[in-house]
């Protein structure tokens, strides 16, 4: 009875599918766009591999950049200032950068919205007080967290460092439906080619602290050095506790192994 | 219930009787797990993944409960809380990294265990019902992956969520107010996060209850072996205990080095990074793809795309998808052969081997957009992986002249050990 059954069930099913083949067909309608976007240029960064270390003096830099650049219409909510002890930084040091940020608050004898001066346990404030000011202050576009971002991506650090540096002119061949439209502009490693956001970083734009040349490039890098620590704060911790634990796996199975051994050595099978 | 020579429990310390005349637990175990239960001398490393798989199941369990303690369930929060468990709980991204990639790894053991029972016939009388309560087992393993896929709340929770349920909505007439009923609400919400947050902290015992049956219905007719010939005597049998236990910590050994070598040092590769932007009902990601482990079944689902009799093609992908897991269910009675080992199956052996690559290839096919060439070739994976249950395998299981079979399964074991081994399993 199951077989006769079953027999009819996968002869309905393979004639759906054999009509469902000879009727779709069989090229794909062109997709142009694909021919422009290009595949993110590789970045080494310290934080890398299965030897990750922070470098301290590239994600203070690349802080820079965030502050001075990035943090005018992108916020880092899920970072507090509390945690960039992390990249070197004393208590002391935190206390006085978060000093620097207004964040929001309440007067405490009014009950009227204020700002008070940062502390160390404030996250970092963000540009706009909500999604409509940030869309109406950046041609309807909402400029994404940064927190998230190198995790948040296909191609991940990559892809921001291409991003970043990816600015130019749109090719001589660009069909004029891809041209970038008013408030728009031409990247190729952006998936839709045109992106709300303007060229962010141009030589010099910031003043290192450490005479570290602000290139474009250098800047870039830091910044995605920086923002991969961002995404994952125990990404190297991460790593290391890995190695401890794979080793210790590595004696117990060596152990079992011999253990199972002896015990089937009488034993053929 | 099992082998009369099964070595019988005899507590010694004064403390173990008592707790035999009154609950008798140890004696449960020693019967179940120890070297009161005999099992067949020859079961190769594919037996280990019935015990990984458990092992696979503690971890998420234990796992679970502790991300439970910190997560909150509540859309306005639900994504930020898993970040808070990443930064800020102690060992909290130790956790959670173990627990997402301790899904992929239970669905990987789970995988081979299911492929070792349709090469060595494990699901035959008189398995049957250890099957049956297995492929149970994988469609909780698959509701529960789902649901707790939709906790962070991030974009592929959302509309994961969103496409899931939307198949509920192919069926004709009552299939839009069944997919509202489930949601709790038109689209995702916070009410179905809230029932996928409880349905997901239940499931895994639920699984764990279905588990106990399996191992119970198991240890009736005992486990099968790579010869697929049933024990005869105590020669062809080991205790389990210290034999497969011994195995079994090995196995475990090179499955949680797997296991951490992915955790820790690429624990977002089985990822999508679509899940780390917060869930927003405006804006559809580019390309929704389900989590790896649902891939065959996602690229059954896309590859009826023809309005075949009155059915259209949406409900069609989504009977084809359910059907392609509950005809497991009827897999004891397609195939009518009394041989169960492939080893014996000359014929069969080769289907089961195309099977293998056609579920692989319907899972490349179903993490690519709907484009060609992988619109066709997720088509020909449907035919074959519907061919391969409800057509070829009844024929096979006719036509097929099994191979020349050892008596025993001691002999075989004897016949690979002897000093010519060449003439193979016959030389008897």
């Amino acid at each position: 009875m199951v077989r006769p059954l079953g027999f009819l069930v996968g002869l309905g099913f393979i004639t759906a599918l054999v009509l469902a083949i000879f009727t779709t067909p069989l090229s794909n309608e062109p997709n142009v766009a694909y021919s422009f976007v290009k595949h993110p240029r590789h970045v080494k960064l310290a934080s890398d591999g299965l030897v990750p270390h922070w470098d301290k003096a590239q994600l203070q830099r690349g802080m820079q950049v965030y502050k001075e650049v990035c943090s005018a219409c992108h916020s880092l909510n899920l970072v507090a200032f509390r945690n960039i002890q992390d990249l070197g930084y004393t208590e002391g040091q935190v206390k006085t950068f978060a000093k620097g940020f207004q964040v929001p608050s309440i007067n405490p004898d009014t009950g009227e919205v204020a700002t008070r001066d940062g502390l160390s346990s404030d996250h970092f404030p963000a540009p706009y007080a909500n999604d409509v000011a940030a869309r109406a202050a950046n041609n309807n576009a909402i400029p994404p967290d940064l927190s998230l971002i190198t995790k948040a991506r296909e191609g991940g650090k990559d892809y921001i460092y291409s991003l970043l540096t990816g600015y130019q002119n749109p090719p001589a061949n660009l069909p004029a439906e891809l041209k970038p439209g008013t408030g728009l502009h031409y990247n190729p490693y952006f998936p839709n080619l045109n992106l709300a956001m303007a060229k962010p970083l141009n030589d010099g734009q910031v003043t290192y602290a450490d005479g570290t040349k602000a290139s474009v490039d250098q800047m870039a890098k830091d910044v995605t050095a920086f923002l991969v620590w961002t995404a994952e704060p125990k990404l190297v911790k991460r790593v290391q506790v890995g190695w401890a634990v794979f080793f210790f796996l590595l004696i117990f199975t060596v152990l079992a192994y011999l253990s199972y051994r002896n015990i089937w050595a009488d034993k053929k099978h | 219930m099992s082998f009369p020579w099964a070595k019988p429990y005899e507590p010694k310390h004064p403390l173990m009787k008592w707790m035999d005349e009154k609950l008798p637990i140890p004696r449960l175990v020693y019967n179940a797990t120890g070297p009161g239960y005999p099992v067949p001398r020859n079961l190769n490393y594919f037996w280990n993944f019935g015990v990984l798989a458990g092992a696979a199941l503690m971890i998420q369990i234990i796992t679970g409960i502790i991300l439970a303690m910190h997560y909150a369930a509540n859309v306005g929060v639900a994504f930020n809380s898993v970040e808070h468990i990443m930064r800020d709980v102690n060992a909290g991204w130790f956790i959670r990294y173990a627990h997402m990639n301790g899904a992929s790894m239970f669905f990987i053991v789970v995988y081979l265990h299911i492929f070792r029972g349709l090469y060595y016939g494990s699901y035959k009388a008189p398995r049957e019902m250890v099957w049956l309560l297995g492929v149970v087992i994988f469609l909780l393993m698959m509701a529960t992956a789902f649901m707790g896929y939709v906790l962070p709340w991030g974009q592929m929770s959302f509309w994961g969520a969103q496409v899931i349920t939307g198949f509920f909505s192919a069926i004709p007439i009552v299939g839009e107010p069944v997919r509202q009923w489930l949601l709790g609400g038109f689209v995702p919400d916070n009410a179905t996060l809230n029932r996928f947050f409880s349905l997901h902290y239940l499931l895994p015992f639920v699984i764990l209850g279905v588990i106990i049956l399996h191992i119970w219905a198991l240890h009736i007719p005992g486990s099968n072996n790579p010869t697929g010939i049933e024990v005869k005597d105590e020669q062809d049998t080991v205790p389990f205990h210290p034999y497969y236990t011994a195995k079994d910590g090995f196995g475990l050994g090179i499955f949680l080095l797997v296991f951490v070598a992915l955790t820790f040092f690429s624990p977002n590769m089985l990822g999508h990074a679509d899940n780390y932007i917060p869930a927003n009902s405006l804006s559809t990601p580019a390309h929704i793809v389900p989590e790896w482990y649902f891939l065959p079944f996602y690229a059954i689902l896309k590859a009826f795309t023809f309005n075949f009799l009155w059915i259209d093609a949406k409900l069609w992908g989504v009977i084809a998808m359910f059907a392609s897991i509950a005809l497991l269910f009827f897999l004891p009675w397609l195939d009518s052969s009394p041989v169960k080992s492939s080893t014996y199956r000359p014929l069969y052996r080769w289907f089961f081997w195309v099977l293998v690559a056609d579920v692989l290839l319907l899972g490349w096919c179903g993490m690519q957009p709907a484009e060609q060439p992988w619109v066709i070739l997720s088509q020909l994976g449907s035919i074959y992986y519907f061919a391969h249950f409800l057509v070829i395998l009844p024929i096979v299981s006719r036509i097929e002249r099994p191979l020349p079979m050892p008596n025993s399964i001691t002999e075989a074991v004897l016949a690979k050990h002897a000093p010519d081994a060449a003439s193979g399993p016959a030389a008897a």
